[in-house]
C-alpha cells in the first residue's frame, strides 16, 4: 500500500522555498513597471476644498496624476458593499479616490504614477490639498454619543443594529435567582501581515487582456470586481495571487481601491503599473479589528447554570462598511461558545468612527464574543464561590445533545447548529495538561517565595468551513505527476502540503508527485476565498472529491488495458495493479496517456502506451459521448452549513509585584478540529494564533488621539510581540470528526487566537484578585489598576449583582 | 517610505570626511550604522541633501583601554559597532557597565550595525549609552576641519534627539572613565518587548570600602526626561555596610527627584514607580557586583 499520508505530520513542502528567499511575491514581479504612490488624507474628517498638483508636474519621472475627477464611469463610483444585510440599514463605502470628503487619516485622495516609487513619493510631497475641517468622531463612546456625525446622513452614527434572539432573555434574566452585570472592553488591533497589500497590472492591448497580480485572499472575486469596474468581459481578465506574505483577514476585503485603480491605470496608460503598500500605509489605510464595548446581563442559579444572557455590544466599524457586518454577526453568535445560554439576546450597534475601516482579522469577532462569555463565566464562579472549571462544565452542551441547534442565524445565513464536539472531554484534557486541580499548592509555594501567580482558562467554539462552495481540479500528467488546482488562495497555511496529502491518499500516489496551485484564475475559475478557517474543509474536500473522480476514471481505463474488472484494481505508489495478481500492472502515467486518444509518440510514455492501446471500435467515436480526454477531474464541495471546531486554553502567569510586568509561565491548548490532515500544520496554525492571541491580550492596540491620528503607526510603537514574548505552547488534540463532510475535518486557521485575551484576563484576575474587564492590558495599566484598587476607587468588580 | 534624493559621499579618511562636512554645511548628515538615521530618512522625518558615510573610516573602528588607576578609561572610536564594544574583553574587565548596558540596546542584528558613538550623537533620551556616558562623567571627542574639542556628557546632550554637535563636526570617539576603587555596577530596565527602547532604565555605579561600606553611589536614568539624568545617592544611602543599606528608601528618594512624563506605553506615575523600583534593585545588584568583583580580584596572584 502507498503509505497513508493523511493524518501524518508531513513537513511543509513549501517551507524550503519560502524560508530560503525563493518566494515570489507581487513586488518581485513586474520589475521596471511604473510605480504608484498615493497622497492620503492627513486628517480624520474634512471636506476637500481644493487639490493643487501643479507643484508636482515638473518632478522628473512623473507619468500621471489622478484625482477623483479623472476616474471615468464605474471606476469613479463608490466601492461595492460586498455583503449587504437587512440590519445594515446605513451601509457606506468609500470612493477609490476621495470625492469631496475624507473620513479617516490614510484615505487615498490623489494617485501618482511615476517611473519609480521614490519619484512618486517626491511628487506626493509637492501636491497641496486644502481642507475644511469637520469634527472627528473617534472612539466608541464618542460615536455612540453622536454629538457629531461621521456621515451626515447616518443618524446616531449607527450603520447597523443587529439583534440575535432565542427565547425571552430579558424575562429569563429577570426571573433568575442571581443576576450579574459586566461592562467590558476590547481594543483594536490588526492583521499586520508581513507583506502588505500589493497590486501589479499588465494590459496586453493586442490580446485585449488584462493580467492582475494582487496580494489577496480572494483572487476570483477580485477578477469579477475588476472586470465589472473596468467594464471588461471577465473572460479577458486574469487575476493571480502569487506567494502571499500573510493575510490574516485583511486581504479578504476586495476590491481595495488600489485593486481597481492600478489595473485601470495600466489599461489607461498602456503600461505596466505596480503599487506596493508600505507599512505606514498599511497601518492607516488597510483595516483594523476588535474594538468593542460590551454590557452583559446574565441570570443564573446557585449551581452557576445560565438561565438567560442579555448582551449589548457597541462595535466600532470605522469609517466605512465595505465588508458589511460580518464581525458583529460572528461576535453575537460565537459568543455562546460551548455553552447553553438559557434564553439569549444580543443587540449590537455597529458604529461609524473617523478611523480606519474594521473588517475581519483572524478570529473575526470571536475573540470579543469569547471575552464576553468567558469573563461572565469567571464572574459567576467568583460570585458563587465555585471553581471556574466547574461553572463552565455545568453549562456545556453535552456530546449526546449534538447536533445542537442554538436557534440563531450564523454568518453564512444558515442556522447556527453545532455538528459535533465533546466539550467535557476537552476540559478534562485541559485540566490535566495544566494541572488545574493542583494549582492551589503551586500558588501557595510561590507565595511563600514572594511570587505572585495566577491561573486562567477560556473555552470557545469556532464555526469553520463556511460555504457556499469550493472546487478542485486534479490531473494526472503523462509522466505520472499530479497537478492539483483550487481557486482559493494561500497565504502561508501549508496548502501545498495538506491538499497534496489528501490527493495523494485518494489517488494512491506518493505526496512528492503532487503539485498544488491556488488562487490563480487561469487554473481554476470558481472560488470563494480563504477566510473563516474554511480552506481545508472546503478545498480539502473538493480536491478529495475531484481525486475520487480521477481515480474512478483511472481504474476504468486501467481495467480495459489489463482486461480486469475495475473493482479488482488498486493503486499503489502510482501503479494500478490487480489485487493479488503480481505482474498485472499499469502505471498511472500510462493510464494518463491512454486517456487521451491523440497520442503522438513524442516521448517514451506514449510509445509504451501503444502496446496497451485497444484497437477502437471503428464505428464509435474515439472519445465516447459521456467521456472526456485526459486523466483529470473537477468537483465541488458545497456543505449545507458550517462545521464547528472548538478549543480550550489555560495559562499560568506570574506578575511582578512591583513593576506589574506579566510573564506567561505556561500556556496550554486543547484543540479539536475533527480529523487532522496534518498535525504539524495544525500545531503551526495554533502557535501562530496563540502568538496573535497573546498580542491582543498584552501588547497590540491602535492608539488614536481625539483628532483621529494613529499615534503608533509603526512597528516601533505598535507592539507586535517578538518570539521572545510568545510563550512555549503545550498543545493536545481531540479528534471529533465532523459528520458534515467526507473527510470529517473542521477548520483550524483561527483557533489559536480566539481565547487569548480571555484566558490571560482570567489568569491576571486570578493573580491580582480584582476584576479585569478591559484588554489588552499593559504593565502600566495594571499598575494604575492596582493603585485604584488599593484606593478602593474602583468599582471593584465592574460587575454588580442587581439582586 | 522612500527617502528623498541625496548626494552620497564616502570619504576614506577622517580628514576627507571633515573636509566634506565643512563644505556641505547644514545640508549634510553623517551616516554611521544607519540604524536610526535610515528609518528617519525613509519616513522623510529627515531629508539631508548630502549624506556622508563614515563606514570607511576604519581608523575609528576601535575600542581601547587607556591609562590605569584613577585616570583609566575606555575609548570607543566612531565606527566601532555596539557589538564590538559589548564583546571587548579588556573593556569589560575594567568597565563591566558597558556590556551590562549594551546587552539591552535593541537586538543583536541592530547592535551588529549600529555604533555606540552614533547612539550618543543621536541623543535619544531612551538610548542606554547616553545615560552610561553621563553616569560615568564621560565625554565625546569632536573634530571639524577647524580643530578638535572634547565635550563632557553634561554639555553634550542638549535635548531629545539633540546633541551639541555643529553641522560640520564629526564625533570621533567617546571616552567612558573607569570608576575608581572597589566599585560595582548594574544596568536594569523595563521594556515592553525584549530589546525595545526601555520604558525606564537605570544604571548604578557603587563603590564600597574595605569593610564593604557604601562610599559612593550614583545612578543614571533613561526615558524619564529629555536628556539622561544622573543622581548622586551616596548621601541618601549613607556610609553603611552594604547589607544594611536601605535600597528601597534610596529608590523612593530617587523616584521623587525625577519628573517623568507619560506616553502611549506608560503613565508618568508608572515610570516613576519603575524608576524607584529599578533604582533600589540596581543599587543592590551593583553592591553585590562590587563585592564579587573584589573577591575575584583578590584571588588573582599578584
Ligand atoms: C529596532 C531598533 C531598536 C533599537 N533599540 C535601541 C535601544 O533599545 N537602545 C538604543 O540605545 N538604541 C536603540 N536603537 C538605535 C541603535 O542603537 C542605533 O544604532 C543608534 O541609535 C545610532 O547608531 P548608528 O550608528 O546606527 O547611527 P546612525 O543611524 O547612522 O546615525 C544616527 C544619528 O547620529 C549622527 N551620527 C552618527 N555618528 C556620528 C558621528 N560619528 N559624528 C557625527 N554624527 C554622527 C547621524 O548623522 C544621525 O543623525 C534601535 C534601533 C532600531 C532600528
Amino acid at each position: 500500500m502507498t503509505t497513508r499520508s493523511l493524518g501524518e505530520p508531513v513537513a511543509r513542502r513549501e517551507d524550503p522555498r519560502l524560508l530560503s528567499g525563493q518566494g515570489r511575491y507581487v513586488d518581485d514581479i513586474g520589475t521596471g513597471a511604473l510605480e504608484v504612490a498615493f497622497v492620503r488624507s492627513p486628517h480624520a474628517h474634512a471636506r476637500i476644498v481644493d487639490i493643487d498638483v501643479t507643484g508636482a508636474l515638473d518632478v522628473d519621472g512623473i507619468v500621471a496624476i489622478y484625482t477623483h475627477e479623472d476616474l471615468p464611469g464605474r471606476v469613479g463610483e463608490p466601492l461595492p458593499l460586498l455583503i449587504p444585510h437587512d440590519a445594515l440599514t446605513h451601509g457606506r463605502t468609500p470612493y477609490p479616490l476621495a470625492k469631496d470628503e475624507v473620513n479617516h487619516v490614510g484615505e487615498p485622495i490623489v494617485m501618482v504614477v511615476a517611473t519609480d516609487r521614490y519619484v512618486a513619493e517626491d511628487a506626493c510631497d509637492r501636491i497641496q490639498v486644502e481642507f475644511d475641517f469637520l469634527p472627528p468622531v473617534v472612539g466608541i463612546e464618542v460615536a455612540r454619543d453622536a454629538e457629531h456625525l461621521v456621515h451626515d446622513d447616518v443618524p446616531g452614527n449607527v450603520a447597523a443594529r443587529l439583534v440575535q434572539e432565542s427565547g425571552d432573555a430579558r424575562a429569563a434574566v429577570a426571573q433568575a435567582p442571581h443576576v450579574l452585570e459586566l461592562d467590558l472592553e476590547i481594543e483594536r488591533s490588526a492583521s499586520m501581515p508581513m507583506e502588505g497589500k500589493a497590486v501589479f497590472a499588465r494590459w496586453d492591448a493586442d490580446d485585449t487582456s488584462l493580467r492582475v497580480y494582487t496580494s489577496t485572499q480572494a483572487s476570483t472575486s477580485v477578477r469579477a470586481a475588476v472586470a465589472a469596474k473596468l467594464e471588461l468581459p471577465a473572460d479577458r481578465v486574469e487575476v493571480v495571487a502569487p506567494d502571499v506574505g500573510g493575510g490574516f483577514g485583511v486581504k479578504i476585503v476586495h476590491p481595495w481601491p488600489e485593486e481597481i485603480l492600478v489595473p485601470w491605470a495600466a489599461v489607461t496608460l498602456g503600461r505596466e503599473v505596480k503599487w506596493t503598500e508600505d507599512r505606514r500605509e498599511h497601518f492607516v489605510s488597510s483595516a483594523h479589528e476588535r474594538g468593542q464595548l460590551q454590557h452583559v446581563k446574565v441570570g443564573f442559579d446557585s449551581e452557576g447554570r445560565l438561565h438567560g444572557l442579555d448582551v449589548t455590544i457597541w462595535h466600532d466599524n470605522g469609517a466605512y462598511t465595505p465588508y458589511g457586518i460580518i464581525v458583529p454577526i460572528i461576535t453575537t453568535t460565537q459568543l455562546l461558545g460551548p455553552y447553553k445560554p438559557g434564553a439569549y439576546r444580543a443587540e449590537c450597534f455597529s458604529l461609524y468612527t473617523n478611523t480606519v475601516i474594521v473588517t475581519p482579522y483572524r478570529g473575526a469577532g470571536r475573540p470579543q464574543g469569547c471575552f464576553a462569555m468567558e469573563r461572565t463565566m469567571d464572574a459567576i464562579a467568583d460570585h458563587l464561590g465555585l471553581d471556574r472549571a466547574v461553572v463552565r462544565e455545568r453549562n456545556f452542551i453535552r456530546p449526546d445533545e449534538m447536533p445542537y441547534d442554538h436557534g440563531l442565524v450564523f454568518q453564512d445565513g444558515r442556522p447556527l447548529i453545532y455538528d459535533s464536539g465533546d466539550y467535557p472531554a476537552s476540559l478534562d484534557k485541559l485540566k490535566k495538561l495544566i494541572g488545574w486541580d493542583e494549582f492551589d499548592d503551586y500558588r501557595a509555594a510561590a507565595r511563600a517565595e514572594g511570587r505572585q501567580v495566577g491561573i486562567g482558562m477560556a473555552c470557545y467554539v469556532e464555526g469553520t468551513g463556511v460555504g457556499p462552495y469550493e472546487g478542485g481540479f486534479v490531473k494526472v500528467e503523462t509522466d505520472g505527476s499530479v497537478v492539483v488546482a483550487t481557486g482559493l488562495t494561500t497565504q502561508g497555511q501549508g496548502h501545498q502540503t495538506a491538499f497534496a496529502q489528501i490527493v495523494a491518499d485518494e489517488l494512491g500516489v506518493p505526496v512528492e508527485k503532487v503539485t498544488v496551485t491556488t488562487g490563480d484564475t487561469r487554473r481554476f475559475k470558481y472560488a470563494v476565498g480563504t477566510f473563516a478557517s474554511r480552506a481545508a474543509v472546503m478545498s480539502g474536500n473538493a480536491v478529495a472529491l475531484a481525486a475520487r473522480n480521477v481515480r474512478e476514471k483511472a481504474l476504468r481505463i486501467a481495467g480495459e488495458a489489463l482486461e480486469a474488472d475495475p473493482r479488482d484494481l488498486e493503486i499503489v505508489d502510482g501503479i494500478v495493479q490487480v489485487k493479488g495478481t503480481p505482474g498485472a500492472t499499469v502505471p498511472l502515467s500510462t493510464v494518463a496517456v491512454l486517456s487521451n486518444p491523440l497520442r503522438y509518440a513524442f516521448d517514451e510514455e506514449t510509445q509504451r502506451a501503444t502496446q496497451f492501446a485497444t484497437p477502437g471500435d471503428p464505428e464509435k467515436p474515439p472519445v465516447a459521448e459521456d467521456d472526456e480526454p485526459g486523466l483529470e477531474g473537477t468537483d465541488y464541495y458545497s456543505p449545507a452549513r458550517s462545521t464547528f471546531a472548538n478549543g480550550m486554553h489555560a495559562a499560568i502567569v506570574e506578575i511582578d509585584p512591583d513593576t506589574a510586568e506579566i510573564s506567561i509561565l505556561r500556556y496550554c491548548v486543547v484543540h479539536d478540529c475533527g480529523t487532522l490532515i496534518n498535525p504539524r500544520i495544525v500545531e503551526g496554525q495554533i502557535h501562530g494564533g496563540v502568538a496573535q492571541g497573546v498580542a491582543g491580550a498584552l501588547y497590540e492596540r491602535m492608539v488614536y488621539d481625539d483628532a483621529g491620528q494613529l499615534l503608533n503607526a509603526s512597528f516601533m510603537d505598535f507592539l507586535m510581540p517578538y518570539a521572545t514574548e510568545v510563550p512555549r505552547i503545550e498543545a493536545d488534540h481531540l479528534e471529533t470528526p465532523s459528520p458534515l463532510n467526507p473527510l470529517g475535518i473542521k477548520g483550524a486557521g483561527e483557533a489559536g487566537v480566539i481565547p487569548g485575551a480571555s484566558v490571560l484576563a482570567s489568569a491576571i484576575e486570578d493573580a491580582e484578585g480584582f476584576r479585569i474587564s478591559r484588554m489588552p492590558i499593559s504593565p502600566s495599566e495594571l499598575y494604575e489598576l492596582r493603585q485604584r484598587h488599593e484606593r478602593r476607587e474602583q468599582n471593584t468588580t465592574n460587575t454588580k449583582d442587581s439582586r | 517610505m522612500k527617502p528623498s534624493g541625496f548626494t552620497y559621499h564616502r570619504p576614506q579618511t577622517v580628514d576627507e570626511a571633515l573636509d566634506v562636512l565643512g563644505r556641505v554645511g547644514p545640508e549634510g548628515k553623517v551616516l554611521a550604522g544607519g540604524q536610526s538615521l535610515v528609518p528617519m530618512m525613509n519616513m522623510r522625518l529627515a531629508a539631508p541633501a548630502e549624506l556622508i558615510d563614515i563606514n570607511r573610516l576604519t581608523a575609528l573602528d576601535y575600542v581601547q583601554v587607556e591609562g590605569d588607576g584613577a585616570g583609566a578609561a575606555v575609548r570607543v572610536g566612531a565606527t566601532a559597532r555596539h557589538t564590538t564594544v559589548e564583546r571587548d574583553t579588556a573593556a569589560f574587565t575594567v568597565l563591566p557597565l558597558l556590556r551590562q548596558a549594551l546587552s539591552h540596546v535593541a537586538h543583536s542584528t541592530i547592535r551588529n550595525q549600529g555604533t555606540t558613538v552614533g547612539s550618543l550623537v543621536h541623543a535619544d533620551p531612551a538610548g542606554e549609552m547616553t545615560a552610561v556616558l553621563a553616569l560615568l562623567d564621560g565625554s565625546v571627542e569632536v573634530r571639524s576641519a577647524h580643530g578638535a574639542r572634547c565635550v563632557s556628557a553634561s554639555d553634550f546632550f542638549v535635548g531629545p534627539l539633540e546633541s551639541c554637535l555643529e553641522p560640520d563636526e564629526l564625533a570621533t570617539s567617546a571616552v567612558f572613565p573607569v570608576p575608581e576603587g572597589r566599585s560595582g555596577s548594574a544596568w536594569l530596565e523595563v521594556a515592553r518587548r525584549h530589546g525595545d527602547y526601555a520604558v525606564c532604565g537605570v544604571g548604578a555605579v557603587l563603590r564600597l570600602d574595605g569593610d564593604a561600606r557604601v562610599v559612593a553611589a550614583r545612578t543614571g536614568y533613561i526615558s524619564v526626561d529629555a536628556t539622561p539624568v544622573v543622581l548622586d545617592l551616596g548621601e541618601v544611602i549613607g556610609r553603611v555596610p552594604y547589607d544594611t543599606a536601605d535600597w528601597d528608601a534610596a529608590g523612593r528618594y530617587a523616584a521623587a527627584q525625577l519628573q517623568p512624563e507619560g506616553d502611549i506605553h506608560a503613565s508618568a506615575a508608572y515610570r516613576r514607580q519603575l524608576a524607584g523600583v529599578l533604582t533600589s534593585r540596581a543599587l543592590s545588584a551593583a553592591a553585590r557586583h562590587a563585592l564579587a568583583r573584589h573577591d575575584i580580584m583578590t584571588e588573582v596572584p599578584q
